[in-house]
């Protein structure tokens, strides 16, 4: 069938792949974005630098310290989160209490800055990663090839987004988390910590970020403005999946991943503003995302 | 005069559990308690009252620590609170049942009863929660907020006995109800306050007020102005009803 439009198999599955591959990353930090924004009101523009600190620290570490992928893979997500914690106790919480464009200057700030540290000492020509010798090679599918790595960063993050969403949809923890999202005054006069939950929800969304991060360090190039790049496509997916929806911003990341794979096997010349033209229909149609809830 | 009659019916109390001195609070710059006095003794039920503004939410949500400005003396069990967050209030063993009821529309009404934290050991279990409200363990998988008004006030209130707290603040329990769910709410308080459960209460609903309390105390423009033991109610039915204006 596909021969009848065309298109030879390998071209359609490769480019089918690489959309998931995409939808991995898209979906990761869509997650951590909204939920960002659902218990800190605040749209973290520092999500794609904090992306990138985590290929650049799994780089780092290797480079300098000598810990493997694995290694990484646990630390670097914990190290970039750490950070993140800083940040919020720091700079961010002062914020609270003004309007979200604050937070989101700040944070923008922030990620210029990041990048603009790391650009200065780096440069931006990109450094190799490898991927760890126990995924390199790959499968002969019979219709298409498919790399071991790859196969691997769609599992991880798959795994990794539906254990953040059955934390917070079927946990105690969970169930904090939404009742601050909700109302944080009358959780907090149930006797809850919510400032120090915003803070571990900072942290934690962050080292997503970091997470999705290292996943990518060896498929990309490691590049100071790889996050920069990326988070305006996250960005339209967080719309069109609705802001602060958990299961909507993993399906629509995998989602948007798959349909701009698809663009660029039928319509290669639209591949790059898909995902704006959707998001352009879905706000048109229904302002508050597919899976948001109207206030 | 009255004031005055009524400081040495504060000062003649016997260890209060909860005693509120000179409280005030603001909502941003406006200034909305001038200073509330009165006490509440273990086991007692007390309500405020008062006419629509006079401050009587204000004063609960101002014990409770969640406005943002307050100032005065608010002693627990002989400590002082004024200067603690509300989650360290709550930790104390004050329990807040808020006017809106504050049932979390995203948890289910399981999730919902499940939320508050132990904060001391003694708190009602589940059990004994449906056996107040046999409503709600029918519904226990349902969304919060589709829960009918009445099975939402069970809900705020049941979830606060599950915690130890055993003085409870309650904003106007009775608001929007049926009288039959009214009669459930005044049996339960009843119950709790056998239980050894103190409890202020905000009512607007007088006739209810008098069956469950012992003692009201009447709000005007954010102070305390008076204070009628429940027994002589009826003795002075016509200053009451020229405070409240009915």
């Amino acid at each position: 069938m596909f021969e009848l439009l065309g298109i030879p198999p390998q071209a359609l599955f490769g480019q089918l792949l690489l959309g998931l591959i995409n939808g991995s990353f898209y979906a990761i930090l869509s997650l951590g974005l909204a939920i960002i924004f659902g218990l800190l009101n605040i749209i973290n523009f520092t999500h794609g630098a904090q992306y990138m600190l985590g290929a650049f620290v799994a780089w780092m570490l290797l480079t300098y310290f000598g810990v493997p992928y694995w290694g990484a893979l646990l630390l670097a997500p914990v190290l970039v989160g750490i950070k993140g914690v800083i940040i919020e106790r720091l700079l961010i919480s002062r914020l609270y209490h003004l309007d979200h464009l604050y937070g989101l200057l700040l944070t923008f700030g922030l990620a210029l800055i990041i990048q603009g540290l790391l650009r200065n000492q780096y440069g931006i020509s990109g450094l190799p990663y490898a991927i760890p010798p126990q995924l390199s090679g790959g499968q002969n599918l019979g219709f298409m090839f498919l790399p071991n790595y790859r196969a691997w960063v769609v599992v991880a993050s798959l795994v990794v987004c539906l254990a953040t969403w059955f934390v917070i949809e079927k946990t105690r923890l969970g169930a904090y988390l939404r009742a601050a999202t909700e109302n944080p005054t009358l959780v907090g006069a149930f006797g809850i910590n919510v400032p120090r939950m915003i803070t571990l929800t900072y942290g934690f969304g962050v080292a997503l970020a970091a997470f999705a991060g290292v996943l990518a360090a060896p498929i990309y190039a490691v590049n100071p403005n790889m996050g920069a790049d990326l988070i305006i496509v996250v960005f339209a997916v967080v719309v069109i999946g609705g802001m602060g929806s958990i299961l909507g911003a993993i399906v629509t990341g995998f989602g948007l991943g798959l349909v701009e794979g698809l663009t660029k096997v039928f319509y290669p010349e639209a591949s790059s503003v898909i995902i704006f033209v959707i998001m352009a229909i879905v706000l048109l149609v229904k302002p508050a995302g597919l899976f948001g809830r109207t206030a | 005069m009255a004031e005055a009659a009524f400081a040495t019916q504060i000062s003649a109390a016997a260890q209060p559990l909860l005693a509120v001195q000179n409280l005030e609070a603001w909502y941003g710059e406006s200034h909305v308690l001038h200073g509330i006095n009165f006490d509440v003794r273990p086991g007692e039920v007390v309500t405020l009252l008062g006419r629509n503004g006079a401050g009587k939410t204000t004063t609960l949500k101002a014990i409770m620590g969640i406005l943002p400005k307050r100032k005065g003396s608010v002693t627990f069990e002989g400590t002082e609170t004024i200067g603690l967050p509300s989650r360290a209030i709550a930790r104390a063993g004050i329990a807040f049942c808020p006017e809106e009821r504050g049932i979390f529309s995203s948890l289910s009404v399981e999730e919902n009863l499940m939320l508050p934290p132990q904060v001391k050991p003694g708190g009602m279990s589940v059990e004994q929660i449906f056996d107040l409200f046999p409503n709600l363990k029918e519904r226990l998988s349902s969304q919060g907020t589709k829960l009918s008004g009445g099975e939402q006030q069970m809900l705020a209130i049941g979830r606060i006995l599950r915690t130890g707290a055993k003085m409870l603040l309650l904003d106007e329990p009775t608001e929007g109800l049926a009288p039959v769910i009214i009669q459930q709410i005044g049996r339960t308080i009843a119950r709790l306050k056998q239980e050894g459960f103190t409890i202020v209460l905000v009512e607007q609903n007088f006739h209810f007020a008098s069956s469950v309390a012992d003692r009201h105390f009447i709000v005007e423009q954010g102070r305390v102005i008076d204070m009628i033991p429940n027994e002589e109610l009826d003795a002075n039915i016509e200053k009451l009803h020229g405070y409240l204006g009915v």
